[in-house]
């Protein structure tokens, strides 16, 4: 496969054409914003606990592909987990796409591998993740 | 330096007659169009956020550091001599490039940001009262904005806008509507790094000094596409980068009209840009050594004065009717593409031209030509008011320079047909 074919694969253009959990979140447990100010992708991202399990997760916003795809999949990801399963996974998903490690990510995510040959992009594909990491921090 | 264009008169491609832009030979000086990326041939389309360097600037650099390094500022020593014989040559080469009236008004910077720091500081630290104003126009880089913020901080001043028309333009009526007694700064670029929209600065700087203002100019842009001539334009400052014309990083020009440079404070102080030193006190070196503090970027100075050499040698009539006939090439093709919009469509322009593909990120298309070997730029281009303005959060920028060739401007449709089919 073609590093842009690895990159931009058919899961990750639907996520972005129909991304997941795409709303604003009633009576959230905590929110937080994240923005890269380079190319003006900004995403809000909520989150609902029920005692260390996230209940329920979603977002808005805008942005490039790789950065909507990754935000629905991360909320697909991480609901139902507990706090500490999330912030494992962030770690996991940030190795993963920086290509500081090599060992296999969940389910769809494992499509993201692919933005390792395109550093500039690494942003990107973790902005909406350092926002879920910053509410679960809030909550 | 022979220059480029044919001896006589020719039919060019694009059926205007008159000097031809010979793109193969200015190609041949330019060692990095030759490399590949991703397995294809490299087409650089971000020269408005730098340019690539010809041969003679980078051998110019080299010889320096092997046979003519060493400090300037008058030293007794031969070497010494022949450094600050050559920084001042192109100190005085700059002037005449620029038509500045006389070489003292040509001081040297870090670039484009530091000068219009410079201006910012010590002119307006210096001149602004509460309550005086500040025009900035919407299409400003945020270099020509932020500078100013952060004055109107200190002094109290305040800060209008020139709004910008959906033809790309300035809106020249509402600015004459804005301008008025306390008016002390319009700040305006020549050529938008964005749309490429040329502003008619001859016309602002009449309107402007009637009610007593200065005007600062970002040239970065309008340098490398426009033979600027300052006494036509008649701005009080000009700033322009070495990098955007063919020369290093890390130098820059600043023009300021003598009488200004007189009467404002030092920015930077050090070595160099005194008269007399006590320990408790200082006195001043005139303009334009009194903003030149501590050693400068010498050998940039040199790959400068290479580079004013280089383009001094090119029919810039030539040169100008030539990325004028890309502009429209590109023009004319893109609109060609469904769901693409370009912005400020009606402005007349340098070859610089953003636009938006409907339902496609910048970045995401940005990448797709990347794979092809384009280079565009992706993003607000540091204009984030001019993005707000049009309704949209980034752009792709395509820029062309001398050695940009009308392949190129297909090779850059046809990835745009692909970024359609990735993302449909």
């Amino acid at each position: 496969m073609s590093d842009l074919d690895e990159l931009y694969q058919s899961v990750i253009l639907d996520h972005n054409k129909s991304p997941r959990n795409f709303r604003k979140l009633a009576d959230p447990s905590a929110h937080a914003e994240g923005r890269n100010p380079l190319c003006g992708d900004v995403y809000d991202v909520w989150v609902r606990l029920d005692g260390d399990v996230i209940q329920d997760v979603s977002f808005e916003g805008q942005g490039c592909a790789i950065s909507k795809a990754s935000a629905s999949m991360m909320t697909q990801a991480i609901k139902g987990k507990t706090i500490a399963e999330a912030r494992a996974l962030f770690d996991r998903f940030h190795e993963v796409v920086t290509g500081t490690a090599t060992g296999a990510l969940p389910g769809k995510l494992e499509v993201f591998r692919g933005v390792r040959a395109f550093p500039i992009r690494v942003k990107c594909a973790t902005l909406s993740w350092h926002a879920m990491k910053a509410a679960l921090e809030n909550a | 330096m022979t220059p480029l264009a044919a001896p006589s008169p020719r039919e060019s491609r694009t059926g205007r007659s008159g000097p031809v832009w010979d793109v193969a030979r200015v190609r041949a000086d330019f060692p990095i169009l030759q490399r590949e990326i991703r397995g294809h041939p490299l087409v650089y389309l971000d020269s408005a956020a730098t340019a690539q360097k010809p041969r003679q600037v980078i051998e110019a650099v080299s010889r320096y550091y092997e046979t003519g390094n060493a400090n300037v500022h008058r030293g007794v020593h031969a070497l010494s001599q022949e450094a600050t014989t050559e920084y001042e040559r192109v100190r005085h080469l700059a002037a005449r490039f620029f038509n500045a009236a006389e070489p003292s008004e040509i001081i040297y910077t870090a670039g484009t940001t530091a000068s219009l720091n410079l201006v910012a500081q010590s002119y307006g630290g210096s001149v602004l009262q509460p309550g005086d104003e500040i025009l900035i126009s919407e299409m400003e880089h945020h270099s020509n904005i932020i500078p100013w913020h952060l004055v109107a901080e200190r002094t109290g001043a305040v800060i209008r806008s020139i709004p910008v028309m959906e033809s790309g333009g300035l809106d020249l009526a509402e600015l004459e509507q804005r301008l008025g007694a306390r008016t002390r700064i319009v700040a305006v670029t020549h050529a938008s790094n964005v749309m490429g929209a040329i502003n008619p600065i001859n016309a602002i700087a009449a309107m402007a000094h009637e009610v007593g203002a200065v005007v600062v100019v970002d040239g970065a842009q309008s340098a490398p596409h426009l033979r600027v001539d300052l006494q036509a334009i008649d701005c009080d400052f000009f700033a322009c980068s070495g990098h955007k014309l063919y020369g290093p990083t890390g130098i820059g020009l600043l023009y300021g009209k003598r009488a200004l440079l007189d009467a404002m404070p030092p920015w930077q102080g050090g070595g160099g840009m005194i008269r007399e030193v006590q320990i408790d006190r200082s006195s001043y070196a005139a303009p334009p050594e009194r903003f030149e503090a501590g050693t400068p970027p010498i050998a940039e100075v040199v790959g400068l004065g290479a580079a004013l050499d280089y383009v001094s040698g090119w029919d810039w009539e030539a040169l100008v009717a030539y990325e004028q006939g890309l502009a429209a090439e590109a023009t004319n093709a893109l609109t060609g593409i469904p769901g693409l919009r370009i912005m400020g469509e009606g402005a007349d322009r340098v070859s610089v031209l953003s636009f938006t593909l409907d339902g496609v990120h910048p970045h995401d298309a940005g990448t797709v030509l990347d794979t092809l070997g384009i280079a565009v730029r992706a993003g607000h281009h540091c204009a984030q008011p001019l993005m707000r303005r049009f309704g949209v959060t980034a752009t792709l920028r395509a820029s062309f320079g001398a050695y940009s060739t009308e392949a190129e401007v297909a090779t850059l449709v046809e990835g745009l047909r692909q970024v359609r089919k990735v993302f449909g």
